[in-house]
């Protein structure tokens, strides 16, 4: 019974420890929950310009920790998602953003997603296409073959 | 003819990827574009390192000069930091940015290893830095003299980043055909 209380004791403390390793990363209290929304929303959308494959949220490289803290004030100093983006990108370039805006530049990268989708479906309609023509071409029978289908078919016609 | 052609596509398909992927074996994916080239320097005032009196963007502005961005916590800022004392001897005028660091051990870091700084911004909170779009030290920015950045240098300053990259375009902003 004792030991069971110590092991009961011991995994208690394992608990809690686990939970503040878990929070390596700041917290902000955010005088409103629709703020805190639009924080988790924008830190998982701005990339860290240091580690360059991690977003803001998910990086602790210091850069990542100022860019949230700055987060955090701007939304709370009431500022809407397209100011602060655009604050964003007037210093860290469209780099920062993971959906960064289309212009010239961009452009390829929003649009090859779409053209490839369209290559792949012609590529499908033109093999299919010329699939079924060969099928087609091969369907057509000699006059026994079509005396014996029609012979056949006669006959489920009768049976059933 | 067609059916032919058809047997090559894989072919051309990786030639054509093979490409793609040696130019990239010579691209710095860490190498990102500043979005502050050809924009004025930002507008700041920050104390000077180590006093009270504070130091504005005019107080830079004037003439072609470097602003590095350093900290005693970085240690690749050690490596440069005779080069940058070098080419400051050389009549450079370099301007420092000590970044989110600590003034006594700023202080401490110029006695021992020489000041090559005209002066230094003491940005303790990084409010500067992150106005440059500053993601890691060292970075170094090039000024021309109506205080628009004209190029910025991520990672070490070296003879071999200072004579190939940052000198020539020094000399061109300061009219200089050769010679510091």
């Amino acid at each position: 019974m004792k030991m069971n209380v110590l092991v009961r004791v011991t995994l208690l403390c394992l608990l809690l420890l686990s939970g503040t390793a878990r929070a390596v990363i700041e917290t902000y209290e955010f005088s409103d929950p629709e703020l805190e929304q639009r924080y988790r929303q924008l830190s998982t959308e701005l990339r860290c310009p240091k580690c360059q494959n991690q977003n803001i949220a998910d990086s602790n490289a210091p850069i990542s920790q100022d860019l949230r803290k700055l987060l955090y004030q701007q939304l709370e100093a009431g500022a809407n998602d397209e100011e602060i983006l655009d604050y964003m990108v007037a210093r860290y370039g469209e780099f920062v953003r993971y959906r960064p805006r289309f212009s010239g530049a961009t452009a390829a990268l929003w649009l090859a997603p779409v053209l490839l989708l369209l290559v792949g479906i012609t590529a499908a309609v033109l093999t299919l296409r010329s699939r079924r023509g060969q099928r087609g071409g091969a369907a057509t029978l000699n006059g026994d073959d079509e005396q014996r289908l029609q012979d056949l078919l006669g006959k489920t016609e009768k049976n059933s | 003819m067609a059916p032919r052609l058809k047997l090559f596509l894989p072919l051309i398909l990786f030639v054509a990827m093979a490409a793609f992927l040696f130019r990239g074996l010579s691209l710095d994916p860490q190498a990102l574009p500043s979005a502050l080239i050809d924009r004025p320097l930002p507008e700041f005032s920050l104390p000077v390192l180590g006093q009270e009196q504070l130091i504005q963007r005019s107080d830079l502005v004037g003439e072609v000069a470097l602003l590095n961005v350093w900290a005693t916590w970085c240690v690749s800022c050690r490596v440069e930091h005779p080069y940058l004392v070098q080419i400051a001897g050389d009549g450079v005028p370099i301007y420092g940015l000590n970044y989110k660091d600590d003034d006594a051990a700023a202080a401490r870091w110029l006695a021992q290893l020489g000041d090559p700084y005209r002066a230094n911004i003491a940005d303790r909170e990084g409010s500067l830095g992150l106005d440059l779009g500053v993601y890691g030290a060292p970075e170094t920015y090039l000024l021309d003299a109506a205080g628009v950045v004209r190029y910025r240098h991520v990672g070490v300053v070296d003879e071999r980043v200072w004579q190939t990259i940052l000198q020539p375009l020094y000399l061109e902003l300061t009219g200089k055909s050769s010679g510091g």
